[in-house]
């Protein structure tokens, strides 16, 4: 039997077994950013130690930032303040920052993949739980708390007990217009938002292959809404062809030997799984969340589910989200009225969800009632969008199309729903509150969709736009 | 978190039900409350948005009920803490008052932040929990005993069997779960493996 790429990744970052039988495994790529440090920063102080290996920490500023305007002092001074600690701590023990005068900042999932941080093989942590994202190029990325902040700071490693690994194997392909991101919520709607509790998910099968790198990231992103903390895609060409040429990738020759290295930490053909999941990509439709978890999700033409269909714990997650989202069983979720579209966050800002979004958007005016953002998941992503006039396609359609953040994915920067205001979301998350009012609505779905709906003012299949912009 | 030297057996307290599965960070504690770069001030914010109205006032909750005012033991049942990484969640719950968890599961991350915390968060079965929470439920004074060398969760004379991952279990006995010293007796290993791994050297 051979080996599959999470065991060998972690055997290859093992130190030693600790007395309580956890691993201390050696992590090789630590990401920073200012809502879950500041805290970890302190603790290291009163312990009196300094941080190990500066080098392999990154930090950047991404959650508090407003998206409108990036002038100092910022207005909120609880988000200056954050801002000024990471500034001060990042200083003071010599940690490349990417603040909001780089050119390279962004949401920290987006600027580790774009600035060739991210590598396969590595062991990736971050205090955010949306680290998944990185297993993308092969590696194993995980979000961790703040105490294990002040781990890696202070040791360059973390003490961790070994996952399961479940194959996920996606069979086929998937349908025109339907994308990574319905196939990440048509998972958790299959294996529900505890199912991955204790498991690293290795994603594969043709449909996986077939995912270009912004895709795969998209996907191992929602891995955590599922429960688990680790998802992976084996590293290929398309892993490759991504990283050559990035600043931190390795280049010339050893790009070659890296190539080798990055070959040899890929599953095994044979290789033993605690569990194997086959799910066919055909039968995919685009996904609506209509509840209050991001398993809560149907497709465009099912219909809410009853809760004498579901299975008691189900059933009463339902109920609660039914009396939260004003919905009833049985209902469409097609046709619904939304008030605010969100294009943006570590799931779906990317450039391709852009170009996704822009591809519907094109000479389209969105709908009266609805507030439409754009937000580049970086400053490189904009940059990219501006190039392709995306920016222009956005604004054209009455969309606001604003600077890179994390904004209204969980809205710790003002812009927030407000009331009880529906939002269609490309986030990750519609739990309650999430997006800023206590009482606020999410409808999570592709970047697609969120276009499609916000030019018609309700929930829209968009595949039925594209065929009107593009003449396809 | 106090009390850092002596290892953590036997917690007891006054049980506190919270029903519901699928209990998110993002409820335990709304970002908002998140634009902070200390820990203390959170307990006041713990479950914020289920305690308050928008106009601040009162709803029905338990941790508003004044009987249950000295609660220690959170009561959950399914995938509670999931979501969010953020360790603001446990530490808005211990701010509060909380001290121990026990559940029918928990959410990866939650658990280790609660370990690192020293925290317990045990497991029960779905009977247990039901139980447990009856007899909170009928009456708020019964202590309730977690107990981690022998296993198991009794109220009132009953007990069910607990379990939490064999480390984190050993963690809080010893008084060992503030790991920050045993990762740095590793130190040379450590530098040795900076040395070794393929993309720190350069692929050389
Ligand atoms: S975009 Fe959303 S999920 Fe991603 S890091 Fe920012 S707040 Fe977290």
């Amino acid at each position: 039997m051979g080996t599959n790429l999470f065991n060998k990744i972690w055997d290859l970052h093992r130190i030693r077994t600790l007395p309580d039988g956890m691993d201390q495994i050696f992590i090789g790529l630590h990401l920073l950013h200012e809502v879950t440090s500041p805290q970890a920063f302190r603790m290291l102080e009163q312990k009196e130690l300094a941080v190990k290996y500066p080098e392999r920490t990154f930090a950047t500023v991404d959650h508090i930032i407003p998206t409108d305007s990036r002038s100092r002092p910022l207005e909120d001074p609880l988000a200056e303040e954050m801002l000024r600690v990471l500034e001060d701590n990042t200083r003071r023990h010599g940690i490349p920052f990417f603040g909001l005068d780089s050119e390279d900042q962004g949401i920290i999932h987006i600027i580790g993949p774009e600035l060739g941080l991210t590598q396969p093989g590595m062991t990736i942590s971050c205090g955010d739980s949306h680290t998944s994202t990185h297993g993308a190029f092969g590696a194993i990325a995980f979000g961790i708390g703040t105490s294990q902040v002040r781990d890696i700071l202070a040791t360059q490693t973390l003490a961790l007990n070994r996952s399961r690994v479940r194959k996920i194997e996606v069979k086929g392909k998937l349908l025109k217009g339907v994308t990574a991101k319905d196939l990440a919520l048509k998972l958790i709607q299959q294996l529900g938002v505890k199912g991955g509790v204790g498991y690293a998910y290795e994603y594969c099968g043709e449909a996986v292959s077939n995912l270009s790198m912004e895709e795969r990231m998209t996907l191992c992103n929602m891995t955590i809404e599922g429960g688990a903390r680790v998802g992976y895609v084996n590293p290929d060409e398309t892993t490759f062809a991504y990283l050559k040429g990035k600043r931190f990738a390795p280049s010339g020759r050893a790009f070659e030997r890296a190539e080798v290295f990055w070959k040899s930490i890929a599953s095994d053909p044979d290789a033993a799984y605690d569990d194997h999941f086959v799910i066919q990509a055909g039968e995919i439709e685009p996904m609506v969340t209509w509840g209050i978890n991001p398993g809560q999700a149907i497709g465009i033409d099912q219909r809410i589910p009853f809760p004498e269909d579901l299975s008691d714990d189900e059933a009463e997650v339902a109920e609660k989200a039914f009396r939260h989202m004003g919905f009833r069983e049985g209902d469409p979720v097609r046709g619904r009225r939304i008030d605010v579209a969100f294009i943006g966050s570590c799931t779906n800002g990317r450039i391709s969800d852009l170009r996704e979004a822009a591809r519907v958007a094109r000479g389209m005016k969105k709908a009266d009632h609805v507030r439409a953002l754009v937000v580049p998941g970086s400053m490189a992503v904009d940059r990219q969008a501006k190039e392709e006039g995306l920016d222009l396609i956005f604004k054209e359609a009455g969309f606001e199309y604003r600077q890179a953040g994390c904004s209204m994915c969980l809205a710790m920067n003002p812009d927030k729903l407000e009331g009880n205001q529906i939002s269609a979301s490309s986030s990750n998350r519609n739990f309650i509150g999430r997006q800023g009012s206590p009482e606020g609505r999410t409808l999570l779905m592709s970047p697609a969709m969120v276009a499609a709906a916000a030019i018609t003012g309700y929930v829209t299949d968009s595949r039925e736009l594209w065929g009107e912009a593009d003449g396809r | 978190m106090a009390d850092k030297s002596a290892g953590r057996s036997v917690i007891k307290g006054m049980g506190l039900p919270l029903m519901g599965n699928d209990i998110d960070t993002d409820r335990i504690i709304p970002a908002r409350f998140m634009k902070c770069v200390t820990f203390d001030g959170l307990g006041a914010y713990a479950f914020f948005d289920e305690r308050y109205d928008v106009n601040g006032d009162q709803k029905d909750h338990i941790m508003n009920d004044e009987r249950y005012a000295e609660g220690s033991i959170l009561l959950v049942n399914k995938n509670f803490g999931c979501g969010s990484s953020r360790e603001h969640a446990p530490q808005a719950l211990y701010h509060w008052g909380i001290r121990g968890f026990v559940g029918e599961s928990f959410a990866e991350i939650f658990a280790g932040n609660c370990n690192s915390l020293g925290l317990p968060a045990v497991r029960v079965s779905r009977e247990a929990i039901g139980k447990l929470m009856e007899i909170c439920m009928a009456n708020p004074s019964p202590v309730l005993t977690i107990d981690l060398k022998e296993g198991y969760v009794s109220a009132e004379g009953t007990a069910f069997p607990a379990s939490l991952p064999e480390g984190y279990r050993r963690a809080l006995i010893e008084g060992t779960w503030d790991v920050t010293q045993t990762l740095l007796e590793g130190s040379g290993e450590v530098d040795r493996k900076y040395r070794e791994l393929p993309y720190l050297r350069g692929f050389t």
